[in-house]
C-alpha cells in the first residue's frame, strides 16, 4: 500500500479531534452542563480552529528545553549571589508585590483554565486551555523558585502565601481572578484570554520583564522572558476565542461586547499595581506608565479594535476615561502606599531628586502642579524627624478593589466616588466603570471580601489599628512594612556593599 | 558589576517561605518540589460563589466525601513539578520518536501477520477514545479537586493521557499505511460495535461524577488498573511473542508511564485511606460499587483478544489489583 503523507494541520488534527464523539448514554447537556448558561451559542464547535497546533510530544520537548536552560540560571543566580546585582534593593517592593499579588493569580489562572479545559464541548477548545492551564501552573512554580533566593536575604517574601487571602491591596488581583473564575467558562476565556492576555498583558510583562532586566535582576528577567514565549500562544487562544464566538451567532455580540468592557474596565484598574511599579518602584527606569499606555493601549489596542468592527464590536467602555486618567493614577497610588505601607508586606520611599525630576519630565501637565509639593510636604515632615503614615486603610471600591484614590478627570482635585443602592444597602465605588459592573451583577459583587470593612468588623483576628492589622498578615515594622529607608532590608544591603548606599542617582540604567 | 565583600555580609536570614517552614519544620531548607505545591491553592475570603455552583465556595472541600484535615498531605511520590515533568516525559518522547522512526524505516507493521494487524484495529485503536476520556476525567480532578499537590500531579496525569491518546494515533497510522480512514473505523467500533458499548458506557458514567476523589478511584485505579494493563502489557506479550516487535516499540511509553504515574495513584489513595477509618470505607464502597462495571466493560474486549486464555489473563489483571489493593489497606475484589 502507498503511504499517504500527511500536512502537519492534519496529522494535529487527527491527533486531537477525531478524539472526542457525541455522547448518547448520558447527554451531552449532562457531560457538558456549564457551557450554555450565560447565553453564548455555538453553532459548529468544530469551526475553532487550533491556535497551538502542538501535539503532547512537541509540548513536552519545547517547554522541557526552555526549563533546562531556566534553572541552570536560577541554580547559578543563587550560587553566585546574584541579588548582589540588583541597582538597589528598593527594587524588591515591585518583587514582593509580585509574589504576593501575581504569582498567586498565575495559580488561579491555571486552576481556572482547568475548569474550563473541562467545560467546553468543544475538544479544540478544551485542548487549547489544558495547554494553558499547565503553563500557567509552570509561571507560578518558576515564579516562587526565583524569589526563593530573594526570600532568604530580604523582608517581605516569607509571608506571601499568608498574605495572599487577607491583606487589603491584594484583594485587587485575587477578586479580579476570583471573579473570572466564578464566571461561566465563555467569561472566563474573554476575561483573562483576551481582556488581560491579549490587550492587556503588553503593559504587564514589558515593564515587569525589562524592568528586572534594567535593574540587574537577573532571576526575573529569566523568568519573565521565558514565559513570555508561552504568553504569545496565550495571547493567539485569546483572539481566537473572541473570533470564533463573534462568528457563530450575532446573538453573542451584545454578550461578548458586556464581557470585554467590564474586563477591560477591571484590567485596566489592576494594573494600577503595575503603573505605579514602573514610575516608583524602578530604581532604574524602563519608561513610565503613560507612555507605555500610550504605546500599549492608545496605538496598539486602537488598532485591535478597528479590526473587530467588522463583528460589530466597539471598543470597551470607558477607555477614554483611563486614558484621560494617565497622568493621574501613578502619582495618587504612590502617596496611598508611601502613607499606608505599615499595613503593606513592602516598603515605600519618597523619590530621590533624580525620580522627581523624572517625574516631572515624562509628566509634565501634572507632576509638578497636583504631585510634586505633595511630595515636597511629606518630605518636609521627613527632615524634621517625622514620617507620615495614615492612622486607618482607605475607602475601597467594591467592585475592583483599589483604593478611592481616583479623581475626577476634569478635576484632579476631586476624587471620583460613584454610590448605587441595591437590596437598601449603599455600595461605593471609584468610577463609572466599577459602578456599572456592578449594578449589572449586584448579587455577585455585593458578596466580595471588602478587607477595611473586615477589619471594622473584627475579622481581622480583632485587630483595631494598622499594625495590629500588620502583625495579623504576619508583617513586621521596619522588617517587612513601614518606611525603606529606616528598614532591615536597607540596613542589609548597604552591609553586604560594604556599607556603601547604592542609590542611583539617575534614572538610565 | 562584581563585589568582593565579607560572606558574613550575604548569610541568609531565613532558609524558607513561613508556610513550608510550618510544615517541614524551623531551620529547614525546602526542596523545590515543596515551594511548588505547597499552599498554592486559596482556602479563605473568597469574593463570590461560583455561577456556576452556587452552593459551594470557588475552592471547596465538599466536593468528595473523603475527609483530610490537610489536603496537602495528597503528595506525589515522583515529585513532580512543572520542569522535572516535562523533562521526564520529553526524555521518552525522544525515545518513542526513534521507536516509531524505527517502525517505519523497517516497515514493521508491513510484516505483520493480518490476524494480529487485524486485532490491533478492533481491540486497541478505539482506546484513543478511551484515552480522550481519562483526559476529560483528569482535567475534571485538576479543576474542580482540592489542594495543589493533587490537582498538578491530575493535570499532568491529563497531558499525559492525551499524549498517550496521540501515541495511540501514531500506531494507527503506522498500521495502516498512514491512512487516516483506520482512525475513523475505530472511531465507528467505538460508537457501534456490542463490544465496546459496555466500556464506553462506564466512561460516559464516569464523565458525570462529581465526587472528584470518586472519579480518581473509578478512573485511576480501577479502569486504568485493568484496562491498560491489558492492551500493553498482555496484549503486548501475545504479539511479541509472533516475533514482531512493531507494537512493543510503538507502546513503550504506555507501559513505563504507567509503572510510574500508578505510584502517584496509589500514594493518594493510601495517603486517604490511612488518614481516617470513615475514608477507608468509603473508598472500599466505591471499589465494590466500580468493580462489577469495570469486570463488565474489560470481560468482553479480554474475550475477543485471548479466546481460550481470556481467563488466565483476568485473573492476573484482577490479581495484579488486588495485590494494590491490599498495599493502600483496601478490601480485595472478586
Ligand atoms: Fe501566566
Ligand atoms: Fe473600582
Amino acid at each position: 500500500m502507498a503511504e499517504k503523507k500527511l500536512g502537519l494541520k492534519e496529522k494535529y488534527q487527527l491527533m486531537t479531534r477525531g478524539l472526542d464523539w457525541e455522547t448518547t448514554y448520558q447527554p451531552m447537556d449532562k457531560v457538558f452542563p456549564y457551557d450554555k448558561y450565560e447565553g453564548i451559542k455555538i453553532k459548529d464547535w468544530d469551526k475553532w480552529e487550533d491556535p497551538f497546533r502542538l501535539t503532547m510530544d512537541a509540548y513536552w520537548k519545547y517547554q522541557a528545553e526552555k526549563e533546562r536552560k531556566l534553572y541552570a540560571i536560577l541554580d547559578s543566580f543563587s550560587q553566585n549571589n546574584g541579588q548582589l546585582n540588583i541597582s538597589d534593593a528598593r527594587y524588591l517592593t515591585a518583587l514582593k508585590i509580585w509574589m504576593q499579588g501575581i504569582t498567586p493569580a498565575e495559580y488561579n489562572s491555571h486552576r481556572g483554565f482547568c475548569m474550563v479545559g473541562r467545560q467546553f464541548r468543544g475538544a479544540g477548545a478544551r485542548v487549547a486551555c489544558q495547554m494553558q492551564a499547565l503553563d500557567e501552573l509552570r509561571h507560578a512554580q518558576t515564579q516562587i523558585h526565583a524569589f526563593s533566593h530573594y526570600n532568604k536575604h530580604f523582608g517581605g517574601f516569607h509571608q506571601a502565601m499568608h498574605m495572599r487571602d487577607r491583606a487589603w491591596y491584594l484583594s485587587i488581583p485575587k477578586s479580579f481572578f476570583e471573579d473570572a473564575m466564578t464566571a461561566g467558562p465563555f467569561e472566563f476565556v474573554t476575561s483573562i484570554s483576551f481582556a488581560f492576555e491579549y490587550v492587556l498583558t503588553n503593559l504587564l510583562f514589558m515593564p515587569f520583564v525589562s524592568g528586572a532586566a534594567y535593574n540587574g535582576d537577573m532571576a526575573t528577567t529569566t523568568f519573565g522572558f521565558s514565559a513570555q514565549s508561552d504568553e504569545s500562544r496565550h495571547m493567539t487562544l485569546g483572539l481566537e476565542v473572541v473570533k470564533f464566538v463573534l462568528e457563530q451567532h450575532e446573538d453573542n455580540v451584545p454578550i461578548m461586547q458586556r464581557y470585554i468592557d467590564k474586563w477591560f474596565w477591571r484590567g485596566y484598574r489592576l494594573l494600577a499595581l503595575v503603573g505605579v511599579m514602573m514610575d516608583y518602584m524602578l530604581p532604574r527606569k524602563v519608561m513610565s506608565w503613560a507612555e507605555a499606555w500610550g504605546i500599549y493601549w492608545e496605538e496598539n489596542g486602537t488598532a485591535l479594535f478597528n479590526d473587530l468592527a467588522r463583528y460589530g464590536i466597539k471598543p470597551p467602555k470607558y477607555h477614554e476615561i483611563a486614558t484621560a486618567e494617565k497622568n493621574h493614577i501613578t502619582h495618587q497610588a504612590w502617596a496611598v502606599f508611601y502613607t499606608a505601607c505599615p499595613a503593606t508586606g513592602f516598603h515605600a520611599w519618597l523619590p530621590q531628586e533624580y525620580e522627581l525630576d523624572w517625574l516631572s519630565e515624562k509628566y509634565g501637565s501634572t507632576f509638578d502642579r497636583y504631585y510634586r509639593p505633595r511630595f515636597a510636604e511629606f518630605a518636609r515632615i521627613e527632615r524634621e524627624g517625622g514620617r507620615f503614615y495614615t492612622n486607618r486603610l482607605p475607602l475601597v471600591c467594591q467592585t475592583c478593589q483599589v483604593p478611592d484614590f481616583f479623581t475626577e478627570v476634569d478635576n484632579p482635585m476631586k476624587q471620583s466616588i460613584r454610590q448605587y443602592e441595591w437590596q437598601g444597602m449603599k455600595y461605593n465605588f471609584c468610577s463609572d466603570g466599577c459602578r456599572d459592573i456592578f449594578a449589572h451583577e449586584p448579587e455577585k459583587f455585593c458578596q466580595a471580601y471588602i478587607p477595611p470593612q473586615q477589619i471594622y468588623q473584627g475579622n481581622a483576628g480583632g485587630a483595631r489599628t494598622l499594625p495590629e492589622y500588620a502583625a495579623w498578615l504576619k508583617c513586621e515594622f521596619g522588617k517587612d512594612s513601614g518606611e525603606y529607608y529606616t528598614s532591615e532590608d536597607y540596613a542589609r544591603w548597604k552591609a553586604m556593599h560594604g556599607g556603601n548606599d547604592t542609590t542611583p542617582s539617575s534614572a538610565a540604567a | 558589576m562584581s563585589i568582593d565583600i565579607k560572606t558574613a555580609n550575604i548569610e541568609p536570614v531565613r532558609l524558607t517561605f513561613d508556610h513550608l517552614e510550618a510544615r517541614i519544620g524551623k531551620g529547614k531548607s525546602a526542596t523545590r518540589y515543596q515551594e511548588a505545591v505547597h499552599d498554592f491553592q486559596m482556602t479563605q475570603n473568597f469574593h463570590y460563589r461560583p455561577t456556576w455552583e452556587p452552593e459551594m465556595e470557588l475552592f471547596d472541600v465538599r466536593r468528595t466525601k473523603i475527609q483530610l484535615d490537610d489536603f496537602d498531605a495528597l503528595t506525589d511520590p515522583r515529585q513532580y513539578y512543572y520542569g522535572p515533568y516535562t523533562i521526564q516525559r520529553a526524555k521518552q518522547q525522544d525515545n518513542a520518536d526513534s521507536n516509531f522512526a524505527l517502525i517505519e524505516k523497517r516497515k514493521l507493521f508491513a510484516t505483520m501477520s493480518g490476524e494480529w494487524t487485524d486485532k490491533i484495529r478492533r481491540l486497541i485503536v478505539p482506546l484513543r477514545h478511551v484515552e480522550w476520556g481519562a483526559n476529560t476525567n483528569n482535567t475534571y480532578l485538576s479543576g474542580y479537586g482540592y489542594g495543589a499537590p493533587f490537582t498538578s500531579a491530575a493535570l499532568m496525569h491529563a497531558m499525559d493521557r492525551l499524549g498517550i491518546a496521540q501515541y495511540l494515533t501514531r500506531l494507527a497510522l503506522a498500521v495502516n499505511g498512514q491512512d487516516p480512514v483506520i482512525l475513523d473505523e475505530g472511531k465507528a467500533l467505538w460508537l457501534d460495535d456490542p463490544l465496546w458499548q459496555p466500556l464506553r458506557r462506564l466512561v460516559e458514567d464516569a464523565m458525570v461524577q462529581k465526587d472528584w476523589f470518586e472519579l480518581h478511584v473509578l478512573q485511576n485505579l480501577l479502569q486504568d488498573s485493568q484496562l491498560v494493563p491489558l492492551a500493553f502489557v498482555h496484549f503486548d506479550e501475545a504479539v511479541g511473542a509472533t516475533g514482531n516487535v512493531a507494537f512493543t516499540l510503538g507502546t513503550e511509553f504506555m507501559r513505563e508511564w504507567f509503572n510510574e504515574s500508578s505510584r502517584w495513584v496509589d500514594a493518594t489513595i493510601k495517603t486517604a485511606s490511612s488518614a481516617k477509618p470513615e475514608n477507608r470505607q468509603l473508598l472500599n464502597d466505591w471499589v465494590a460499587l466500580w468493580w462489577p462495571r469495570v469486570q463488565e466493560a474489560v470481560a468482553p474486549l479480554v474475550l475477543a483478544a485471548f479466546g481460550a486464555e481470556a481467563s488466565a489473563v483476568s485473573g492476573a489483571l484482577t490479581a495484579a489489583l488486588n495485590l494494590r489493593l491490599g498495599k493502600l489497606g483496601l478490601e480485595a475484589v472478586a
